[in-house]
C-alpha cells in the first residue's frame, strides 16, 4: 500500500479542494495466518522496528501487534526530550546514533514529527558537580558528540529567569547539547506506522499477546491473542512498562521493575523557556511545547505500579523544585498531570538482545529515557532479528550482562531501579 | 497511597521507604553464582497483588511486609516483617 506523498503542494492541493482528499495515514490490518516476523507492542520502538525490519532489512512479512492502541502507552505519555549526553562507552554511540536518525528522521518518513534542536542544558550548583559534568562533557566529546561547558553568565544570558542565587542550591553553570531537544511524540508514532505500512507492514491494534506456542525444542512458532494464534519464526518484544508481564508468558524471569513516573503540563504560556533546562540538585526536567505548554517531570514514585498513575508526594515534590529552580512557575496553573510504566533495569540501560528461549528476542529496559532511543533502538533491533547478531552500537546492551558483571553502569546507583 | 503501620496506624506513603519484593531469599553460598544473580538481579515484577518490604523511616522504624496491588496501589494487608514472611 502506498501513503499519499505529504508536501506544502499537496497541502494546497488539498486546500483547493476543501480538504476532501486525505485518505488514512495508515491501514489498520487485520492478522494473517502467520508472519516472518513479529513485533509486540506498538509503542515508537515497535513501529520503529517493524519500520527498519522492511525499509533497512528487507523483509517482507513484518507484523506490529499492539493491544490497545498505537502509541497509547508511554510513546505518547512521555516529555519528548531527545538528546546524547550520556557518560559510559556503551551507551554514548548508540544514543548519538539515535540522535542522528532523529536529525534526518522527518525526510527520511515525509512526516513532520516536530524536531526540534533548541538544546538541552543541565545544570549544576557545586564545584563537584561542575567536575561531574565537565567529565561527562569530555567522555560526549570523545565520542565526537557536541558538549559545551557554560559558567553562570552564559547560562543568565541563556535563561536570566532562574534564581541564580538560591542560597541552598546556586546555579554554577551548566552542560549545554545544543543538538538535543524535543520532538512531537505522537508524530513519532504515526510517522513510523505510516512509513511501515507503506513498506507492507501489517499494524494490528486491539490484538493482545497473551502467550506463546513451542515446539519440542523450545523453539517459538506462534503467539497466542486476543484474535487468535498468528505463526512467526521470529517474535521481538518491544513492550516497555509490561515487558516482565510479557517476559512470563515464556517463563522468563527479567532484571525488570516496573515504576510509574508522573508528568505535568501547565496552561499555555507566551515563550519563556529556551530549550530543555534540569536542576541539578534534585531530579527536576523542563521545556516548553510549541502550543506554550510548560512540561515537566522529576522523580519515580518509587513504589513498583502497573497502575498508569502516580501519587501527591511526587506532585509536591516536583512543584518544590520547580519553585527552587525558577521561582515566576508558580504562577503558572497545572493544566494536566499523568504517569507512564517505566520499564526500570538494574543498572539503568537498556536492553536488545535475544532470550534464552529460541525464537524470542528482547527489547526493553528503557527507564525513562527511551523517546530520545526510539530511532535507534529501531534499528538495532532490526538488525538482530533479522540477521540474529547484534547491530555493533548494542552489542553491550546484553541481557546477560547482570550475571556476567558488564553492567552500564550510568549513575553508579547499584540493583535499585527506584533509584536510577 | 496510605499505609496502615502496626505500630503507628494509618500513615502517609511518604513517611515510608520501599525495599521491594518481599519474596526474594539469599541463597545459600553453595548454590552458586546463577542463584545469586538471579537474587541481586531478577525480579518476578507481577501485575497483581504482591508481598513487599517497607522501611517505616519516619515512624517506628520497623520493617513491614506490605501486601499491594500493583495494578491499582491498593494495599491489601500490613504486618511486622519479622512476624509475615511471604
Ligand atoms: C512521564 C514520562 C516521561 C518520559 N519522558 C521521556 C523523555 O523526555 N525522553 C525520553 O527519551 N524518554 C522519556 N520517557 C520514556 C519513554 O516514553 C519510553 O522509554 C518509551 O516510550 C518506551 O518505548 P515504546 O515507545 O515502545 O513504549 P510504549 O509506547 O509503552 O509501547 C509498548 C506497547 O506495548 C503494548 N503492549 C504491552 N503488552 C502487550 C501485549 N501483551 N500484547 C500486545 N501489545 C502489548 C502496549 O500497549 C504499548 O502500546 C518518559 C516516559 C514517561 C512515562
Ligand atoms: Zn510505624
Amino acid at each position: 500500500m502506498s501513503a499519499q506523498h505529504y508536501s506544502i503542494f499537496a497541502l494546497a492541493r488539498q486546500a483547493l479542494a476543501k480538504h476532501r482528499g486525505w485518505t488514512p495515514a495508515w491501514h489498520n490490518a487485520a492478522p494473517r495466518e502467520r508472519y516472518d516476523i513479529i513485533v509486540i507492542g506498538g509503542g515508537g520502538h515497535g513501529l520503529a522496528t517493524a519500520y527498519y525490519l522492511a525499509k533497512v532489512f528487507g523483509q517482507k512479512s513484518v507484523a506490529v501487534l499492539e493491544k490497545g492502541w498505537i502509541g497509547g502507552g508511554n510513546a505518547g505519555r512521555n516529555t519528548t526530550i531527545i538528546r546524547s549526553n550520556y557518560l559510559t562507552p556503551a551507551n554514548i554511540p548508540f544514543y548519538e546514533m539515535s540522535l542522528k536518525l532523529w536529525e534526518g528522521l522527518e525526510q527520511d518518513l515525509n512526516y513532520n514529527a516536530m524536531v526540534s534542536q533548541r538544546g538541552v542544558l543541565n545544570l549544576f550548583h557545586s564545584d563537584e558537580q561542575r567536575d561531574a559534568h565537565e567529565r561527562r562533557g569530555n567522555a560526549m566529546r570523545l565520542h565526537g558528540v557536541d558538549a559545551e561547558l557554560l559558567d553562570t553568565a552564559a547560562v543568565r544570558k541563556m535563561a536570566s529567569f532562574l534564581d541564580f542565587e538560591n542560597a541552598r542550591f546556586p546555579i554554577y553553570g551548566g552542560l549545554l547539547q545544543k543538538r538535543g531537544g524535543t520532538a512531537r511524540h505522537d508524530a513519532v508514532v504515526w510517522g513510523f506506522a505510516r512509513a511501515a505500512a507503506a513498506l507492507g507492514v501489517d499494524i494490528i491494534q486491539n490484538c493482545e499477546v497473551t502467550g506463546f506456542v513451542r515446539d519440542a525444542q523450545g523453539q517459538i512458532t506462534a503467539v497466542e491473542t486476543s484474535r487468535g494464534q498468528i505463526g512467526a519464526s521470529k517474535v521481538g518484544m518491544a513492550v516497555a512498562g509490561n515487558s516482565s508481564r510479557v517476559a512470563a508468558l515464556a517463563d522468563l524471569r527479567l532484571p525488570i521493575e516496573s515504576h510509574v513516573l508522573q508528568a505535568f503540563v501547565s496552561e499555555g504560556l507566551k515563550p519563556v523557556v529556551p530549550g530543555v533546562i534540569t536542576f541539578g540538585a534534585g531530579h527536576f526536567y523542563i521545556s516548553q511545547s510549541d502550543k506554550g505548554g510548560l512540561v515537566f517531570g522529576g522523580d519515580l514514585d518509587g513504589y513498583k505500579s502497573y497502575a498508569q498513575r502516580g501519587n501527591l508526594p511526587i506532585v509536591e515534590d516536583v512543584c518544590e523544585e520547580a519553585m527552587a529552580l525558577m521561582p515566576m512557575v508558580g504562577r503558572a496553573r497545572l493544566l494536566r498531570s499523568w504517569g507512564g510504566i517505566m520499564d526500570m533495569t538494574m543498572d539503568g540501560s537498556p536492553i536488545i538482545d535475544r532470550t534464552p528461549v529460541p525464537g524470542l528476542y528482547f527489547n526493553g529496559g528503557w527507564c525513562y529515557g527511551g523517546f530520545k532511543a526510539t530511532p535507534a533502538s529501531g534499528w538495532c533491533f532490526a538488525h538482530l532479528l533479522a540477521r540474529d547478531e547484534p547491530h555493533p552500537v548494542a552489542a553491550a546492551h546484553r541481557l546477560d550482562r547482570f550475571a556476567a558483571g558488564h553492567l552500564i553502569d550510568e549513575k553508579g546507583a547499584g540493583a535499585q531501579p527506584n533509584l536510577q | 497511597m496510605m499505609i496502615n503501620c502496626p505500630h503507628c496506624g494509618n500513615r502517609d506513603s511518604g513517611e515510608f521507604h520501599v525495599r521491594g519484593e518481599a519474596a526474594q531469599r539469599r541463597p545459600d553460598y553453595s548454590e552458586g553464582q546463577d542463584a545469586f544473580a538471579e537474587y541481586v538481579y531478577g525480579r518476578t515484577n507481577i501485575a497483581g497483588i504482591q508481598h513487599e518490604h517497607w522501611y517505616h523511616v519516619a515512624g517506628c522504624r520497623n520493617w513491614l511486609t506490605v501486601e499491594r496491588d500493583t495494578r491499582t496501589h491498593a494495599i491489601i494487608s500490613v504486618a511486622f516483617a519479622r512476624e509475615a514472611r511471604p
